[in-house]
Protein backbone atom coordinates (compact mmCIF):
# COMPACT_ATOMS: atom_id res chain seq x y z
CA UNK A 1 0.00 0.00 0.00
CA UNK A 2 2.40 2.14 0.85
CA UNK A 3 4.64 2.40 -2.32
CA UNK A 4 1.38 2.86 -4.32
CA UNK A 5 0.33 5.82 -1.87
CA UNK A 6 3.98 7.33 -2.41
CA UNK A 7 3.58 6.73 -6.13
CA UNK A 8 -0.03 8.55 -6.24
CA UNK A 9 1.69 11.55 -4.24
CA UNK A 10 4.50 11.89 -6.27
CA UNK A 11 2.51 11.85 -9.56
CA UNK A 12 -0.01 14.35 -7.98
CA UNK A 13 2.95 16.31 -7.39
CA UNK A 14 4.78 16.02 -10.64
CA UNK A 15 1.31 16.55 -12.42
CA UNK A 16 0.76 19.50 -10.42
CA UNK A 17 4.04 21.38 -11.41
CA UNK A 18 2.91 21.15 -15.23
CA UNK A 19 -0.15 22.37 -15.22
CA UNK A 20 0.98 25.63 -12.96
CA UNK A 21 4.73 26.08 -12.62
CA UNK A 22 6.03 25.90 -16.04
CA UNK A 23 5.72 28.17 -18.39
CA UNK A 24 3.15 27.27 -21.22
CA UNK A 25 4.19 29.18 -24.73
CA UNK A 26 1.38 27.20 -26.75
CA UNK A 27 -1.77 28.44 -25.58
CA UNK A 28 -1.05 31.98 -25.19
CA UNK A 29 1.21 31.90 -28.48
CA UNK A 30 0.34 34.43 -31.35
CA UNK A 31 -0.08 33.48 -34.69
CA UNK A 32 2.91 31.42 -35.79
CA UNK A 33 5.21 31.68 -39.21
CA UNK A 34 6.58 28.42 -40.28
CA UNK A 35 10.39 29.01 -41.88
CA UNK A 36 11.33 26.34 -43.71
CA UNK A 37 15.03 26.81 -43.85
CA UNK A 38 18.79 25.30 -44.50
CA UNK A 39 21.48 24.28 -41.76
CA UNK A 40 23.81 27.22 -42.51
CA UNK A 41 21.17 29.74 -41.24
CA UNK A 42 20.77 28.20 -37.99
CA UNK A 43 24.27 26.28 -37.66
CA UNK A 44 26.05 29.81 -38.32
CA UNK A 45 23.56 31.75 -35.97
CA UNK A 46 22.33 34.13 -37.80
CA UNK A 47 18.46 32.83 -37.15
CA UNK A 48 19.38 33.22 -33.48
CA UNK A 49 20.06 37.18 -33.95
CA UNK A 50 17.18 38.30 -36.35
CA UNK A 51 14.13 35.77 -35.32
CA UNK A 52 13.80 37.46 -31.69
CA UNK A 53 14.08 40.80 -33.76
CA UNK A 54 11.38 40.23 -35.94
CA UNK A 55 9.29 38.36 -33.77
CA UNK A 56 9.53 41.73 -31.28
CA UNK A 57 8.48 43.87 -34.04
CA UNK A 58 5.85 42.11 -35.62
CA UNK A 59 3.97 39.87 -32.97
CA UNK A 60 4.37 36.93 -34.81
CA UNK A 61 5.97 33.55 -33.47
CA UNK A 62 8.17 32.22 -35.93
CA UNK A 63 8.59 28.28 -35.97
CA UNK A 64 12.19 27.72 -37.46
CA UNK A 65 12.54 24.83 -39.43
CA UNK A 66 15.84 23.95 -40.24
CA UNK A 67 16.47 21.32 -42.90
CA UNK A 68 18.29 21.34 -46.19
CA UNK A 69 16.91 23.34 -48.95
CA UNK A 70 15.66 20.46 -50.70
CA UNK A 71 13.03 19.39 -47.67
CA UNK A 72 12.30 22.91 -47.14
CA UNK A 73 11.11 23.78 -50.50
CA UNK A 74 9.48 20.09 -50.28
CA UNK A 75 7.96 20.84 -47.25
CA UNK A 76 6.68 24.46 -49.39
CA UNK A 77 5.46 22.33 -51.67
CA UNK A 78 3.25 20.30 -49.70
CA UNK A 79 2.21 23.34 -47.92
CA UNK A 80 3.85 23.25 -45.26
CA UNK A 81 5.68 25.81 -44.56
CA UNK A 82 4.73 29.62 -44.38
CA UNK A 83 8.23 30.98 -46.09
CA UNK A 84 11.53 29.85 -47.38
CA UNK A 85 14.85 30.87 -46.90
CA UNK A 86 16.84 28.45 -49.35
CA UNK A 87 20.07 28.52 -51.02
CA UNK A 88 19.36 26.10 -54.30
CA UNK A 89 18.83 28.36 -57.52
CA UNK A 90 18.44 25.66 -60.03
CA UNK A 91 15.57 24.07 -57.72
CA UNK A 92 13.84 27.37 -56.78
CA UNK A 93 13.21 28.41 -60.16
CA UNK A 94 11.50 25.56 -61.26
CA UNK A 95 10.23 25.87 -57.88
CA UNK A 96 8.85 28.70 -58.66
CA UNK A 97 7.86 27.83 -62.58
CA UNK A 98 5.89 25.27 -60.91
CA UNK A 99 3.93 27.97 -59.08
CA UNK A 100 4.29 27.18 -55.85
CA UNK A 101 6.23 30.49 -55.08
CA UNK A 102 4.45 34.28 -55.41
CA UNK A 103 7.77 35.97 -54.76
CA UNK A 104 11.23 35.26 -54.93
CA UNK A 105 13.88 38.17 -53.27
CA UNK A 106 17.26 37.64 -53.46
CA UNK A 107 18.32 38.20 -49.62
CA UNK A 108 21.96 38.01 -49.61
CA UNK A 109 25.04 35.35 -50.56
CA UNK A 110 28.41 34.17 -49.34
CA UNK A 111 30.38 31.60 -51.20
CA UNK A 112 31.38 27.63 -50.95
CA UNK A 113 34.96 26.65 -50.26
CA UNK A 114 36.39 23.31 -51.07
CA UNK A 115 37.73 22.49 -47.77
CA UNK A 116 39.88 19.28 -46.50
CA UNK A 117 43.18 18.83 -44.54
CA UNK A 118 46.00 20.98 -44.66
CA UNK A 119 48.41 18.62 -46.34
CA UNK A 120 45.96 18.90 -49.63
CA UNK A 121 46.82 15.38 -51.07
CA UNK A 122 45.30 15.53 -54.25
CA UNK A 123 47.35 19.24 -54.73
CA UNK A 124 43.93 21.10 -55.82
CA UNK A 125 45.87 24.42 -53.77
CA UNK A 126 47.32 24.49 -57.18
CA UNK A 127 43.91 24.14 -59.55
CA UNK A 128 42.73 27.42 -61.03
CA UNK A 129 39.27 26.85 -61.00
CA UNK A 130 36.64 24.58 -58.77
CA UNK A 131 36.31 22.15 -62.05
CA UNK A 132 40.05 21.42 -61.99
CA UNK A 133 40.10 20.80 -58.48
CA UNK A 134 37.29 18.24 -58.72
CA UNK A 135 39.25 16.74 -61.26
CA UNK A 136 42.26 16.64 -59.74
CA UNK A 137 40.38 15.25 -56.24
CA UNK A 138 38.62 12.30 -58.78
CA UNK A 139 42.05 11.19 -60.72
CA UNK A 140 43.94 11.58 -57.20
CA UNK A 141 41.07 9.24 -55.60
CA UNK A 142 41.16 11.51 -51.90
CA UNK A 143 38.33 11.07 -49.96
CA UNK A 144 35.61 13.47 -50.64
CA UNK A 145 32.82 13.84 -48.21
CA UNK A 146 29.32 14.65 -49.66
CA UNK A 147 26.39 16.15 -48.30
CA UNK A 148 24.51 13.79 -49.98
CA UNK A 149 20.76 14.73 -48.80
CA UNK A 150 19.42 17.06 -51.35
CA UNK A 151 20.38 20.54 -49.84
CA UNK A 152 21.54 23.82 -51.48
CA UNK A 153 25.22 22.47 -51.00
CA UNK A 154 24.82 18.96 -52.31
CA UNK A 155 22.70 20.42 -55.44
CA UNK A 156 26.03 23.13 -56.19
CA UNK A 157 28.00 20.00 -55.38
CA UNK A 158 26.49 17.95 -58.15
CA UNK A 159 26.41 20.83 -60.52
CA UNK A 160 30.61 21.02 -59.76
CA UNK A 161 31.13 17.38 -60.51
CA UNK A 162 29.11 17.72 -63.91
CA UNK A 163 30.74 20.80 -64.84
CA UNK A 164 34.13 18.71 -64.46
CA UNK A 165 32.43 16.01 -66.56
CA UNK A 166 32.82 13.30 -63.88
CA UNK A 167 30.14 10.95 -62.05
CA UNK A 168 31.48 10.32 -58.38
CA UNK A 169 28.75 7.88 -57.56
CA UNK A 170 29.96 4.18 -56.26
CA UNK A 171 33.51 5.65 -56.45
CA UNK A 172 35.16 4.51 -53.66
CA UNK A 173 36.41 7.43 -52.57
CA UNK A 174 33.28 9.53 -52.99
CA UNK A 175 31.31 8.84 -49.24
CA UNK A 176 28.12 10.11 -48.65
CA UNK A 177 27.25 11.35 -45.18
CA UNK A 178 23.72 12.14 -45.37
CA UNK A 179 23.47 14.86 -42.64
CA UNK A 180 23.94 18.58 -42.48
CA UNK A 181 26.65 20.90 -43.24
CA UNK A 182 28.07 21.04 -39.49
CA UNK A 183 27.85 17.16 -39.33
CA UNK A 184 29.88 16.79 -42.84
CA UNK A 185 32.45 19.13 -41.94
CA UNK A 186 33.17 17.00 -38.34
CA UNK A 187 32.88 13.74 -40.47
CA UNK A 188 35.08 15.69 -43.20
CA UNK A 189 37.56 16.54 -40.40
CA UNK A 190 37.59 12.95 -38.56
CA UNK A 191 38.39 11.20 -41.91
CA UNK A 192 40.85 13.72 -43.17
CA UNK A 193 38.62 14.17 -46.85
CA UNK A 194 37.65 16.83 -48.93
CA UNK A 195 34.26 18.38 -48.75
CA UNK A 196 32.21 21.52 -50.34
CA UNK A 197 31.15 23.75 -47.55
CA UNK A 198 29.49 27.44 -47.24
CA UNK A 199 31.81 29.57 -46.06
CA UNK A 200 29.51 31.02 -42.88
CA UNK A 201 29.41 27.26 -41.20
CA UNK A 202 32.94 26.63 -41.84
CA UNK A 203 34.08 29.98 -40.55
CA UNK A 204 31.44 29.36 -37.12
CA UNK A 205 33.29 25.72 -37.11
CA UNK A 206 36.43 26.09 -38.09
CA UNK A 207 37.96 26.27 -34.28
CA UNK A 208 37.71 22.68 -34.11
CA UNK A 209 38.40 21.28 -37.40
CA UNK A 210 41.71 21.25 -38.59
CA UNK A 211 40.47 21.73 -42.06
CA UNK A 212 41.60 24.32 -44.75
CA UNK A 213 40.70 26.30 -47.18
CA UNK A 214 42.06 25.09 -50.76
CA UNK A 215 39.98 26.42 -53.34
CA UNK A 216 37.95 29.55 -53.12
CA UNK A 217 37.10 32.55 -55.26
CA UNK A 218 35.50 31.27 -58.55
CA UNK A 219 32.45 32.47 -59.41
CA UNK A 220 30.86 29.00 -59.92
CA UNK A 221 31.06 28.66 -55.83
CA UNK A 222 28.86 31.37 -55.46
CA UNK A 223 26.13 30.77 -52.54
CA UNK A 224 23.02 32.99 -52.98
CA UNK A 225 20.10 33.08 -50.16
CA UNK A 226 16.58 34.01 -51.63
CA UNK A 227 13.29 34.19 -49.17
CA UNK A 228 10.09 32.84 -51.34
CA UNK A 229 6.88 33.59 -50.00
CA UNK A 230 4.28 30.77 -50.57
CA UNK A 231 1.12 30.31 -52.96
CA UNK A 232 -2.01 29.89 -51.52
CA UNK A 233 -3.95 29.29 -54.70
CA UNK A 234 -2.03 25.60 -54.05
CA UNK A 235 -2.56 25.93 -50.22
CA UNK A 236 -5.22 27.76 -48.84
CA UNK A 237 -3.92 27.02 -45.14
CA UNK A 238 -0.42 29.16 -45.82
CA UNK A 239 0.09 31.85 -43.46
CA UNK A 240 0.69 34.03 -46.65
CA UNK A 241 0.68 37.54 -44.69
CA UNK A 242 3.06 36.51 -42.12
CA UNK A 243 5.04 34.59 -44.51
CA UNK A 244 5.22 38.41 -46.40
CA UNK A 245 5.87 40.40 -43.18
CA UNK A 246 9.13 38.00 -42.60
CA UNK A 247 9.54 38.14 -46.20
CA UNK A 248 9.74 41.64 -46.08
CA UNK A 249 11.58 41.93 -43.13
CA UNK A 250 14.35 40.20 -44.27
CA UNK A 251 15.29 42.46 -46.87
CA UNK A 252 14.28 45.75 -45.20
CA UNK A 253 17.31 47.76 -44.90
CA UNK A 254 17.80 47.23 -41.17
CA UNK A 255 18.30 43.83 -41.40
CA UNK A 256 20.74 43.57 -44.29
CA UNK A 257 22.70 45.88 -42.06
CA UNK A 258 22.58 43.85 -39.33
CA UNK A 259 23.67 40.77 -41.64
CA UNK A 260 26.45 42.35 -43.01
CA UNK A 261 27.50 43.12 -39.41
CA UNK A 262 26.60 39.40 -38.26
CA UNK A 263 30.08 37.25 -37.46
CA UNK A 264 32.87 39.93 -37.66
CA UNK A 265 33.22 40.67 -34.33
CA UNK A 266 33.44 36.98 -33.73
CA UNK A 267 35.35 35.95 -37.04
CA UNK A 268 36.76 38.81 -38.44
CA UNK A 269 35.14 38.95 -41.35
CA UNK A 270 31.59 38.87 -41.97
CA UNK A 271 29.68 35.17 -42.54
CA UNK A 272 27.18 36.68 -44.83
CA UNK A 273 26.94 39.78 -47.65
CA UNK A 274 23.61 41.75 -47.83
CA UNK A 275 22.53 41.81 -51.22
CA UNK A 276 19.03 42.97 -51.29
CA UNK A 277 17.45 44.57 -54.26
CA UNK A 278 20.07 44.07 -56.42
CA UNK A 279 20.04 42.20 -59.79
CA UNK A 280 21.01 38.96 -59.63
CA UNK A 281 23.03 39.54 -62.89
CA UNK A 282 25.19 42.26 -60.66
CA UNK A 283 26.41 38.76 -58.93
CA UNK A 284 27.59 37.12 -62.02
CA UNK A 285 24.85 34.91 -62.16
CA UNK B 1 40.29 14.56 -23.24
CA UNK B 2 40.74 17.92 -23.01
CA UNK B 3 37.12 18.44 -24.52
CA UNK B 4 35.64 16.54 -21.93
CA UNK B 5 37.15 18.49 -19.54
CA UNK B 6 35.92 21.78 -21.00
CA UNK B 7 32.53 19.72 -21.63
CA UNK B 8 32.25 18.80 -17.53
CA UNK B 9 33.72 22.46 -16.65
CA UNK B 10 30.87 23.80 -19.07
CA UNK B 11 28.33 21.71 -17.93
CA UNK B 12 29.08 23.01 -13.76
CA UNK B 13 29.07 26.35 -15.34
CA UNK B 14 26.05 26.20 -16.92
CA UNK B 15 24.38 24.62 -14.24
CA UNK B 16 25.98 26.92 -11.41
CA UNK B 17 25.06 30.30 -13.14
CA UNK B 18 21.34 28.82 -13.38
CA UNK B 19 21.78 29.83 -17.63
CA UNK B 20 17.82 30.82 -18.04
CA UNK B 21 18.16 28.98 -21.64
CA UNK B 22 19.67 25.48 -20.03
CA UNK B 23 17.09 25.70 -17.42
CA UNK B 24 14.14 25.95 -19.49
CA UNK B 25 15.41 23.36 -21.85
CA UNK B 26 15.43 21.30 -19.11
CA UNK B 27 12.21 22.11 -17.36
CA UNK B 28 10.77 21.01 -21.09
CA UNK B 29 12.26 17.98 -21.91
CA UNK B 30 10.98 17.08 -18.21
CA UNK B 31 7.55 18.58 -18.99
CA UNK B 32 7.23 16.39 -22.65
CA UNK B 33 8.63 12.99 -21.04
CA UNK B 34 7.17 13.24 -17.84
CA UNK B 35 3.31 14.00 -19.57
CA UNK B 36 4.44 11.40 -21.73
CA UNK B 37 4.71 8.89 -19.49
CA UNK B 38 1.66 9.70 -17.37
CA UNK B 39 -0.63 9.38 -20.43
CA UNK B 40 1.47 5.89 -21.28
CA UNK B 41 0.70 4.93 -17.51
CA UNK B 42 -3.15 5.10 -18.20
CA UNK B 43 -3.16 3.67 -21.32
CA UNK B 44 -0.28 0.91 -21.01
CA UNK B 45 -1.63 -0.58 -17.97
CA UNK B 46 -5.23 -0.70 -18.27
CA UNK B 47 -4.53 -2.02 -21.78
CA UNK B 48 -1.37 -4.54 -20.44
CA UNK B 49 -4.03 -5.82 -17.70
CA UNK B 50 -6.62 -6.65 -20.00
CA UNK B 51 -4.77 -8.15 -21.96
CA UNK B 52 -2.28 -10.25 -19.42
CA UNK B 53 -6.50 -11.34 -18.28
CA UNK B 54 -8.41 -12.12 -20.92
CA UNK B 55 -8.32 -15.16 -23.18
CA UNK B 56 -9.40 -14.77 -26.74
CA UNK B 57 -8.39 -15.81 -29.72
CA UNK B 58 -4.98 -14.05 -31.16
CA UNK B 59 -3.61 -13.12 -27.64
CA UNK B 60 -0.85 -14.28 -29.19
CA UNK B 61 0.05 -12.44 -31.64
CA UNK B 62 -1.64 -9.54 -29.68
CA UNK B 63 0.78 -9.78 -27.49
CA UNK B 64 3.77 -10.30 -29.88
CA UNK B 65 2.58 -6.72 -30.83
CA UNK B 66 3.13 -5.44 -28.23
CA UNK B 67 6.14 -6.63 -27.78
CA UNK B 68 7.52 -5.56 -31.10
CA UNK B 69 5.87 -2.19 -30.08
CA UNK B 70 8.41 -2.32 -27.00
CA UNK B 71 11.09 -1.47 -29.48
CA UNK B 72 9.38 1.00 -31.63
CA UNK B 73 12.25 3.33 -33.64
CA UNK B 74 11.70 7.05 -32.73
CA UNK B 75 12.08 8.43 -35.82
CA UNK B 76 9.20 5.99 -37.50
CA UNK B 77 7.06 7.02 -34.82
CA UNK B 78 7.90 10.61 -35.31
CA UNK B 79 7.51 10.44 -39.19
CA UNK B 80 4.26 8.84 -38.93
CA UNK B 81 2.96 11.63 -36.14
CA UNK B 82 4.25 14.37 -38.67
CA UNK B 83 2.07 13.16 -41.41
CA UNK B 84 -0.44 12.49 -39.15
CA UNK B 85 -0.22 16.63 -37.79
CA UNK B 86 1.00 18.19 -41.10
CA UNK B 87 -1.81 21.01 -41.57
CA UNK B 88 -2.95 19.42 -44.78
CA UNK B 89 -2.65 16.18 -43.15
CA UNK B 90 -5.89 14.04 -41.49
CA UNK B 91 -5.08 16.17 -37.71
CA UNK B 92 -4.08 19.26 -39.28
CA UNK B 93 -7.17 21.28 -38.00
CA UNK B 94 -5.79 21.05 -34.29
CA UNK B 95 -2.75 22.73 -35.80
CA UNK B 96 -0.64 21.48 -33.35
CA UNK B 97 2.57 20.06 -35.00
CA UNK B 98 5.81 21.64 -34.31
CA UNK B 99 4.43 21.96 -30.96
CA UNK B 100 5.27 20.44 -27.33
CA UNK B 101 1.82 19.12 -27.92
CA UNK B 102 3.07 17.00 -30.84
CA UNK B 103 5.86 16.07 -29.12
CA UNK B 104 4.25 14.44 -25.52
CA UNK B 105 1.90 12.66 -28.13
CA UNK B 106 4.96 10.94 -30.18
CA UNK B 107 6.91 10.29 -26.81
CA UNK B 108 3.53 8.85 -25.37
CA UNK B 109 2.90 6.77 -28.58
CA UNK B 110 6.83 5.48 -27.89
CA UNK B 111 6.26 4.81 -24.15
CA UNK B 112 2.49 3.15 -24.42
CA UNK B 113 3.69 -0.28 -25.47
CA UNK B 114 6.61 -0.42 -23.55
CA UNK B 115 5.01 0.02 -20.23
CA UNK B 116 1.92 -2.21 -21.85
CA UNK B 117 4.44 -4.66 -22.54
CA UNK B 118 6.10 -4.47 -18.86
CA UNK B 119 2.45 -4.77 -17.67
CA UNK B 120 1.43 -7.90 -19.71
CA UNK B 121 4.39 -9.80 -18.42
CA UNK B 122 4.50 -8.86 -14.39
CA UNK B 123 0.63 -9.66 -14.28
CA UNK B 124 1.42 -13.08 -15.78
CA UNK B 125 3.94 -13.44 -13.36
CA UNK B 126 1.89 -13.42 -10.73
CA UNK B 127 0.90 -17.46 -9.36
CA UNK B 128 -1.39 -18.27 -11.18
CA UNK B 129 -3.76 -19.69 -8.56
CA UNK B 130 -3.82 -16.02 -7.10
CA UNK B 131 -6.70 -14.63 -9.26
CA UNK B 132 -8.88 -18.00 -8.14
CA UNK B 133 -8.06 -17.48 -4.66
CA UNK B 134 -9.19 -13.77 -4.41
CA UNK B 135 -12.36 -14.50 -6.45
CA UNK B 136 -12.93 -17.47 -3.77
CA UNK B 137 -12.86 -15.13 -1.30
CA UNK B 138 -15.88 -12.85 -2.83
CA UNK B 139 -14.38 -10.28 -4.08
CA UNK B 140 -15.86 -8.34 -7.67
CA UNK B 141 -14.32 -8.86 -10.84
CA UNK B 142 -12.89 -5.02 -9.92
CA UNK B 143 -11.71 -5.94 -6.89
CA UNK B 144 -9.42 -8.80 -8.02
CA UNK B 145 -7.65 -6.66 -10.89
CA UNK B 146 -6.88 -3.98 -8.24
CA UNK B 147 -5.39 -6.51 -6.23
CA UNK B 148 -3.45 -8.05 -8.85
CA UNK B 149 -2.15 -4.37 -9.80
CA UNK B 150 -0.96 -3.86 -6.43
CA UNK B 151 0.69 -7.37 -5.94
CA UNK B 152 2.19 -6.66 -9.36
CA UNK B 153 3.56 -2.86 -8.38
CA UNK B 154 7.71 -3.71 -7.72
CA UNK B 155 7.66 -4.76 -11.99
CA UNK B 156 5.41 -2.01 -12.67
CA UNK B 157 7.33 0.45 -11.53
CA UNK B 158 10.20 -1.06 -13.56
CA UNK B 159 7.69 -0.05 -16.51
CA UNK B 160 7.32 3.38 -15.12
CA UNK B 161 11.01 3.80 -15.30
CA UNK B 162 11.18 1.86 -18.36
CA UNK B 163 8.81 4.25 -20.32
CA UNK B 164 10.44 7.33 -18.99
CA UNK B 165 14.03 6.07 -20.15
CA UNK B 166 12.67 5.91 -22.93
CA UNK B 167 11.47 9.40 -24.10
CA UNK B 168 13.30 11.68 -22.31
CA UNK B 169 16.77 10.31 -23.87
CA UNK B 170 15.02 9.96 -27.40
CA UNK B 171 15.52 12.72 -30.14
CA UNK B 172 14.41 11.60 -33.54
CA UNK B 173 10.65 11.78 -32.70
CA UNK B 174 10.83 15.13 -30.84
CA UNK B 175 13.18 16.52 -33.63
CA UNK B 176 11.05 15.81 -36.07
CA UNK B 177 7.22 16.96 -34.56
CA UNK B 178 8.95 19.75 -32.87
CA UNK B 179 11.07 21.28 -34.76
CA UNK B 180 13.83 21.69 -32.45
CA UNK B 181 12.43 25.26 -32.29
CA UNK B 182 14.56 27.59 -29.92
CA UNK B 183 12.48 28.78 -26.70
CA UNK B 184 9.83 26.48 -27.22
CA UNK B 185 9.87 23.01 -28.57
CA UNK B 186 14.51 22.69 -27.90
CA UNK B 187 14.15 20.06 -25.63
CA UNK B 188 18.16 18.48 -23.99
CA UNK B 189 18.34 16.00 -26.84
CA UNK B 190 17.40 17.51 -29.92
CA UNK B 191 20.18 20.75 -28.57
CA UNK B 192 22.66 18.43 -28.07
CA UNK B 193 22.17 17.42 -31.64
CA UNK B 194 22.06 21.11 -32.83
CA UNK B 195 25.27 22.00 -30.49
CA UNK B 196 27.40 18.99 -32.24
CA UNK B 197 26.23 19.98 -35.68
CA UNK B 198 27.46 23.48 -34.62
CA UNK B 199 31.11 22.04 -33.29
CA UNK B 200 30.44 23.51 -29.79
CA UNK B 201 30.65 20.12 -28.43
CA UNK B 202 31.52 21.58 -25.14
CA UNK B 203 27.82 22.79 -24.89
CA UNK B 204 26.85 19.36 -26.33
CA UNK B 205 28.93 17.79 -23.61
CA UNK B 206 27.49 19.73 -20.79
CA UNK B 207 23.83 19.18 -22.48
CA UNK B 208 24.35 15.67 -21.91
CA UNK B 209 25.84 15.28 -18.63
CA UNK B 210 22.71 17.58 -17.24
CA UNK B 211 20.37 14.81 -19.42
CA UNK B 212 22.20 11.70 -17.26
CA UNK B 213 21.88 13.79 -13.95
CA UNK B 214 18.15 14.27 -14.95
CA UNK B 215 17.51 10.84 -16.12
CA UNK B 216 19.33 9.61 -13.03
CA UNK B 217 17.28 11.96 -10.00
CA UNK B 218 14.08 10.09 -11.82
CA UNK B 219 15.29 7.25 -11.75
CA UNK B 220 16.44 7.43 -8.04
CA UNK B 221 12.84 8.73 -6.81
CA UNK B 222 11.32 5.80 -8.40
CA UNK B 223 13.80 3.50 -7.13
CA UNK B 224 13.59 4.56 -3.43
CA UNK B 225 9.74 4.28 -3.44
CA UNK B 226 9.74 0.61 -5.39
CA UNK B 227 13.08 -0.34 -2.84
CA UNK B 228 11.07 0.46 -0.03
CA UNK B 229 8.89 -2.18 0.24
CA UNK B 230 10.44 -5.53 -0.67
CA UNK B 231 8.53 -8.47 -0.96
CA UNK B 232 9.84 -10.60 1.46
Amino acid sequence: MKVWKQFSLLLAAVTACIAFGLPTPASAAPKSVILATTTSTQDSGLLDVLIPIFEKESGYFVKTIAVGSGQAMAMGKKGEADVLLVHSPDDEKKFMAEGFGVTRRLVMHNDFIIVGPAGDPAGIRSAKTSADAMKMIAKAGSLFLSRGDNSGTHAKEKKLWKTAGINPDGQKWYQQTGLGMGDTLNVAAEKKGYTLADRGTYLALRKNLGLAILMEGDAKLLNVYHVIELNTAKWPKINAAGGKAFADFMVSRKVQEIIGKFGVEKFGSPLFFPDAGKKPEALGL
Amino acid sequence: MELLADGIAKAVALLASLDQEVLAITLLSLKVSVTATLISLVLGISSGTLLALADFPGKRLMVSIVNTGMGLPPVVVGLFVTIFLWRNGPFGFLEILYTPTAMIIAQAVIATPIVTGITVASIQNLPANLRLQILALGATRLQMVRILIKEARLPLLAGVMAGFGGVISEVGASIMVGGNIKGYTRVLTTATVMETSRGNFDIAIALSIILLLLSFAINYVLTRIQQRERPR
